[in-house]
């Protein structure tokens, strides 16, 4: 069986050093994070997420949610799992105090959720979604919305969805039908049917609330016509308690590709006469609410690429130890495990550093929502929420196209063992294939990369985020540490490279968007790749002071070989990319659609 | 009735141990740290019984480094109401440490004392044993059942033995120590997590106590178990005997 345990000490370096949790502590209202209660959460969420979590990913697979006669059926041992995960509090984290939360900083529980999601990326849907539909009611709810769904969606007691697509509106919203027609007694009556619904229907709670997109009759054509309503499975009683079971109801769940334990319903509102649902917010103001709560959302599912790259890192490290095959290359008087063949050892070494660079920028980009979100000086966080608000597509994009990657090099550490399910290497390559494509596709992030978050200003934030990188690379270069100034010079190159990249979208974007866009992805790969090389360096920068310093800890060589693996084998490819971005759009373009 | 529960601060279980090169001990530095798995059933046993409203008290007490406070804020976490740390550096042996137990014992005046059997790290099961003859207290070691009857002033012990379980019945106060199968311990839930931080936490010195906390013993060499070597394949039966008894000498 395939064991998880969270790799706590590179969380802690990452938050300590890099992310900068001491500065996170100095912010309003966190004042209770200290280093001490930091380590006590991740040491006592390792051990659920390990021991709880992990021994039912496998299982979740296997036999997937089940459909029957309207109701989905969990999986065994997931509904006592999660009933467990309610008990011991872990929802209500990072929710606000006021209905119940623990109102930790995300840069905390950027960690927790990694591990949520590493041990079991099918359960950790759940409680995410179900935090989605708690920000959309603490951002425009009701004071009433708000008294009558927060504290048990926050204790998790309630779950919540999220209902945006219809078969007609996937990637683009305004095609949305769904009806809601508005009732004499402020109620509405929804009508419509949704898909690719996440736990939109489950037996692990008592009740699921839905946050359902639709129009209502005389609502404009378009975006600008799409409200936000709240439909709970049962409505709520003036006492809190549940009362009639609402027309909403699942009629089919997905046979996906993975996270089989995840039940993708299919809804249908309106049936038998009508779902009851609230307004939330304004009228015709849904779609910007929803883009408000996608930052968190595209964060969060960015998390799941490097939480399936650490859990397939693990996987093929445990294989290549054990596994024995043929003799060294150089030598030996007998057969040697795998993780002695040189190409087995650079696999797991992109792995391990593609990961360990992921994380860093996850976690700086946490803990920038952070500042941005409670700094006490304006412009600063304004700066930061810039920084934020051009990492989330790289986040997004990045995060989940490099765990794609490496979970493929998980079953290729394997060889054909990797092919066969029994193994398991092969469930993390399906469970990640769907986090380039729900929240936004990687094509989408990309477009939102270079459009909204760098044409539009001109680049502005993007040069700063520059700036700073060549900070860190000006304080590697020549440095004494033969390892460091490797890595600086090949920062140098993916920098500039980046730079070029940035120079020719500035300058072309007004002039021939479509070569541009066809260049997108390829630019948000290289500014995910930059970024990795910058938190890299900045990492082997401290690991090298401390070791410098006297601080036996093998961690921290293990860490600049790391950076200095990443800066040879990753940071190189930067040059390319950006040669596919300048040069590249004509002939991604060039022939006849009647060619195809 | 109040209850006292030792813990120890070990290397963590998962953590694959590796002999110092020059043999004086484990290599420490680094290694991740836990509470003793025995303990933390301990713990779990206690916090149960106060649920239960057997007991109104639970004191988590650990003996050694300063860092042996994060070890009692887990206990904290798990539900113990206060920790106390009587801090040293020095190496503490058995012996040791149940003298400074008993002094707490003077100090808390509790009715129980319930601890790990053992701790994962040296193996000793001695603590509990030399804790309860120091203080003349009743013992029942490896127990796999407690049933407190304040009123009546007795505890009934199941415990494991070779031949299955026997049970004893002992005169309040009393020492109990765990073993596996007492309890599951539970998940430290977040909110506990939180208020742990801001539960009593007292700290002591040996001196304090007055108790002198030098070794009795002295370690020789600490040594990693030998290789297992590769096996051998034998031409037939009369091959094998010869080897179990010649080589192995494990027939004679």
């Amino acid at each position: 069986m395939s064991t998880y345990s969270a790799p706590l000490k590179d969380m802690q370096f990452v938050l300590n050093e890099l992310a900068e949790l001491d500065q996170v502590a100095k912010l309003p209202g966190c004042e209770e994070v200290t280093p001490d209660l930091v380590e006590a959460i991740l040491d006592e969420a390792n051990k659920f997420a390990s021991g709880v979590l992990a021994p039912l990913n496998r299982a979740g697979d296997e036999i997937g949610a089940q459909w029957a006669d309207k109701a989905v059926t969990m999986p065994k041992g997931f509904k006592e799992a999660y009933l467990q995960f309610v008990e011991n509090g872990w929802p209500a984290l990072s929710c606000e105090p006021e209905h119940g939360g623990q109102g930790l900083p995300k840069t905390i529980s950027v960690a927790v959720q990694e591990m949520w999601k590493a041990a079991n990326m099918a359960f950790s849907l759940c409680p995410m979604l179900t935090m989605g539909a708690v920000e959309a009611l603490e951002l425009v709810g009701t004071d009433e919305q708000k008294a009558t769904y927060l504290p048990k969606m926050i204790s998790g007691e309630w779950t919540g969805t999220m209902n945006l697509t219809e078969p007609q509106a996937g990637s683009d919203l305004a095609a949305v039908r769904t009806r809601a027609v508005p009732q004499e007694d402020g109620t509405y009556r929804v009508f419509g049917q949704k898909i690719f619904i996440t736990y939109g229907d489950h037996d692990m709670a008592e009740n699921t609330i839905h946050l359902v997109l639709a129009r209502t009759p005389d609502a404009p054509e378009g975006v600008k016509g799409i409200s936000l309503f709240v439909v709970p499975k049962f409505l709520v009683n003036a006492d809190g308690s549940l009362g009639e079971r609402n027309d909403a109801w699942c009629v089919s769940i997905e046979h996906k590709l993975g996270i089989h334990a995840s039940p993708t319903c299919v809804l249908a509102f309106g049936d038998s006469g009508g779902a009851v649902g609230t307004l939330v917010g304004k009228e015709n103001e849904g779609l910007k609410y929803m883009f408000v709560m996608m930052n968190a959302a595209r964060f969060a599912v960015g998390l799941e690429g490097l939480a399936i790259a650490e859990r397939a890192y693990q996987k093929a490290v445990v294989y290549a130890r054990d596994r024995v095959q043929g003799r060294a290359i150089e030598g030996s008087s007998g057969s040697v495990a795998i993780i002695r063949h040189p190409d087995v050892r650079r696999m797991l070494m992109l792995m391990r550093t593609q990961v360990e660079a992921m994380r860093a920028l996850a976690y700086v980009v946490a803990a920038a929502t952070d500042m941005a979100l409670r700094h006490p000086d304006a412009a600063e966080r304004a700066r930061q929420q810039a920084f934020v608000d051009l990492m989330i597509p790289v986040v997004k994009g990045w995060l989940t196209e490099t765990g794609n990657d490496v979970a493929t090099l998980g079953i290729q550490v394997h060889g054909g063992m990797g092919y066969i399910e029994e193994t398991g290497a092969a469930q993390f390559f399906r469970d990640a294939r769907i986090t380039t494509i729900y929240e936004g596709t990687t094509g989408i992030q990309a477009m939102d990369l270079i459009g909204r978050k760098i044409a539009r200003e001109g680049g502005t934030t993007l040069k700063m985020v520059i700036a700073r990188m060549k900070q860190t690379q000006g304080e590697l270069a020549n440095h004494a540490n033969p390892d460091l100034a490797a890595i600086a010079a090949e920062l140098e190159q993916g920098i500039a490279a980046l730079a070029r990249a940035a120079d020719y979208i500035v300058a072309t974007y007004g002039k021939d968007v479509r070569a541009v866009a066809a260049g997108a992805v390829p630019f948000l790969l290289l500014m995910g790749i930059v970024s990795g090389g910058w938190m890299m360096a900045r990492a082997a920068r401290v690991a090298h002071d401390k070791a410098s310093a006297g601080d036996g800890d093998p961690f921290y060589p293990a860490k600049i070989v790391s950076a200095r693996f990443y800066a040879e084998h990753v940071l190189t490819a930067a040059a390319g990319l950006a040669k596919e971005v300048v040069q590249g759009g004509a002939s991604a373009l060039a022939l006849d659609e009647a060619m195809f | 009735m109040k209850v006292l529960v030792p813990i120890k601060r070990v290397v963590d279980f998962n953590v694959k141990v590796r002999v110092k090169a020059d043999g004086s001990g484990i290599d420490l530095a680094n290694v991740k740290m836990a509470m003793n798995p025995f303990d933390e059933i301990a713990v779990e046993e206690a916090v149960r019984q106060k649920e239960a409203g057997v007991v109104t008290e639970v004191v988590a007490v650990s003996c050694g480094v300063a860092a042996c406070q994060e070890t009692l804020r887990t206990a904290l976490a798990l539900g113990a109401d206060r920790g106390v740390l009587v801090e040293t550096d020095a190496e503490l042996q058995p012996l040791a440490v149940a003298k400074l137990l008993k002094a707490i014992v003077g100090k808390e005046a509790p009715q129980l004392v319930i601890l790990g059997k053992q701790a994962i790290d040296d193996d000793a099961n001695q603590t509990g044993q030399m804790l309860a003859a120091l203080l003349g207290w009743s013992q029942a070691t490896f127990a796999s059942k407690v049933v407190i009857d304040a009123a009546a002033g007795h505890v009934t012990v199941t415990r494991e033995i070779d031949g299955g379980l026997e049970t004893l019945e002992l005169k309040l106060p009393a020492v109990v120590t765990t073993d596996l199968r007492l309890n599951e311990p539970r998940y430290a839930t977040l909110p506990n997590i939180m208020k742990a931080k801001k539960k009593p936490l007292e700290t002591l010195k040996p001196e304090d106590l007055g108790v002198d906390v030098s070794p009795r013993l002295t370690t020789l060499k600490v040594v990693e178990p030998p290789k297992r070597t590769a096996g051998v394949r034998v031409a037939d039966v009369a091959q094998l005997i010869d080897k179990l008894k010649n080589e192995a000498k494990v027939i004679p």
